[in-house]
């Protein structure tokens, strides 16, 4: 137990003594994930709308197809990308293996699944009239599938939040085609496990931390507004 | 939207400009802080930024192969040659030493503590039966252990573990399961005192660890950078940085010793 407690309060102290190399760390993390979020998510959502609305040969083949990709480990899609994008492999031209960029595409990659599949799921359960009404009352395909997001906005938000959830906590793919580079590519999860590896615990738990706390704000943001609109009602 | 777009475009496009040094190289050199110590120095002198990939000397020669690191820092002199024979490597040059040591439990179930013949230390823990930690992971290390092991016919049936990890994690596990392994010093010295297990076994010739570095051959990738590769190199072995990879310490303790111009130093082309 004392190991544990003298451990979680080193971490304590080297969060707030601002370490220059642990908020670089953080600034990965977050950088890779929230690109990463913003270039699946809208994609994601329109397919899984497209999914749930239109009928054509092959849809329950996709939606099968989104569902096992959900449990994918995160080691394979790292491996395939790595060998992707090795400068031996069929995209090595663009140079990307050991940037934030490829661990942006692996990111990407793991969300979207979890975006289509989620997002699927809201639409199908959605009301048809909002789809119907705001096309009567005037309103352009494009703009009658943002009414539709509105209205849909909590259960779209558990897709994104899911999402996060799935890429902000992942180390194989990363750790891959990262290749943990201090300041560049070394993530939360992949410094977790390298100083783990070297025995500093603290620092390992110090970014633990702040995965938790950024985990707590996002669900208690997300329940506050949500209990917010159903008082609203 | 459209903002956002933009913005992330520029970023990306900002990633992509400078062009660093990436150096792929031994948990060893790395998780011990010597690279930290030393590597600043080599960024003032030529304005180079490094970036360093931590793995076993296995992937880092594999990584060499595809083309996807400058330059290696690596210890395992018979793959490394073969590396150089199949033409991946343009230069290969002796940096420093250090050593392996036989580390393991106090109670010492094999009666090993102070034999000065590493293979006959291997021997008894295997005729003990006794624990033995292999990295597992195809690293020099792990390469050094099993050609040890091979000249007792091959690794023990029994007791013997792989864990295919890091030299600090195998440490780690050594030293819960009270069983031995084999380990670089620069990397025992590092976390000796987080650890019960003591060496026991050490000074053997056939314990010799030694480091080179190895530019990639640029006929077969020619957008590395070969430039900054090729400095790395000279620096590594000029006077000064001789004299400060000599100067690293952890607990007062040596872990490397230069020997870019001793005679051990192989050059080939």
């Amino acid at each position: 137990m004392e190991p544990l407690i003298s451990t979680t309060l080193q971490a304590m102290a080297l969060l707030f003594s601002g370490d220059a190399e642990l908020w670089s760390i953080i600034r990965v993390s977050f950088s890779t994930t929230l690109q990463a979020i913003v270039i699946a998510l809208p994609v994601a959502f329109l397919v899984g709308f497209a999914l749930a609305e239109l009928r054509f040969p092959g849809r329950w083949a996709l939606i099968t197809l989104f569902n096992a990709l959900l449990s994918f480990p995160t080691v394979v899609v790292g491996l395939l990308l790595y060998l992707l994008l090795s400068r031996s492999g069929p995209l090595g031209d663009w140079q990307l293996l050991f940037t934030e960029r490829a661990m942006v595409i692996g990111q990407v990659l793991l969300a979207f699944p979890v975006l289509v599949a989620m997002s699927l799921a809201c639409f199908k359960a959605a009301d048809k009239r909002i789809w119907e009404t705001a096309r009567t009352l005037g309103a352009s395909p494009l703009r009658a599938f943002f009414t539709l997001m509105y209205e849909l906005r909590f259960g779209l938000a558990a897709a994104g939040t899911a999402a996060y959830g799935r890429i902000i906590a992942e180390v194989g793919c990363s750790m891959m085609v990262g290749g943990n580079i201090l300041h560049y590519t070394r993530n939360i999860p992949t410094a977790i496990a390298l100083e783990t590896n070297k025995g500093e615990f603290a620092q390992g738990i110090a970014l633990g931390m702040v995965l938790l706390v950024m985990a707590l704000g996002l669900n208690i943001t997300l329940t506050l507004l949500h209990r917010r609109s159903e008082v609203g009602l | 939207m459209r903002s956002i777009l933009l913005m992330l475009l520029l970023a990306l496009t900002a990633q992509a400009q400078a062009q660093p040094l990436r150096l792929a190289t031994t948990t060893s050199t790395y998780n011990s802080g010597l690279l930290e110590a030393i590597l600043p120095d080599f960024t003032r002198r030529t304005g180079i930024e490094t970036q360093i990939i931590a793995v076993g000397t296995g992937a880092a020669l594999r990584m060499g192969r595809s083309g996807d690191a400058d330059v290696l820092l690596v210890h395992a002199p018979e793959a490394e040659k073969a590396f150089m024979a199949e033409g991946h490597g343009a230069h290969r040059t002796g940096v420093m030493y250090n050593d392996f040591v036989l580390v393991g439990p106090a109670s010492d179930p094999a009666g090993t503590r102070g034999l000065s013949d590493a293979v006959q230390a291997l021997r008894q823990i295997a005729e003990a039966s006794a624990m033995f930690i292999s990295r597992g992971d195809d690293s020099g290390t792990h390469k050094k252990e099993r050609a040890l092991w091979q000249s007792l016919g091959g690794t023990p049936t029994e007791g013997y573990r792989e864990a295919g990890q890091g030299m600090g994690k195998v440490l780690q596990i050594a030293d819960q399961l009270g069983a031995y392994t084999l380990t670089d010093r620069g990397t025992w010295l590092a976390f000796a005192d987080k650890l019960d297990l003591q060496v026991l076994v050490e000074g053997d010739p056939l314990l010799f660890n030694p480091y080179s570095v190895i530019t990639i051959n640029p006929k077969r990738f020619p957008d590395l950078n070969h430039e900054g590769a090729k400095q790395l190199q000279q620096w590594l072995t000029t006077p000064h940085t001789q004299q400060l990879i000599a100067d690293f310490r952890i607990n007062g303790q040596p872990l490397f010793v230069p020997s870019a111009n001793a005679v051990t130093a192989e050059q080939d082309r």
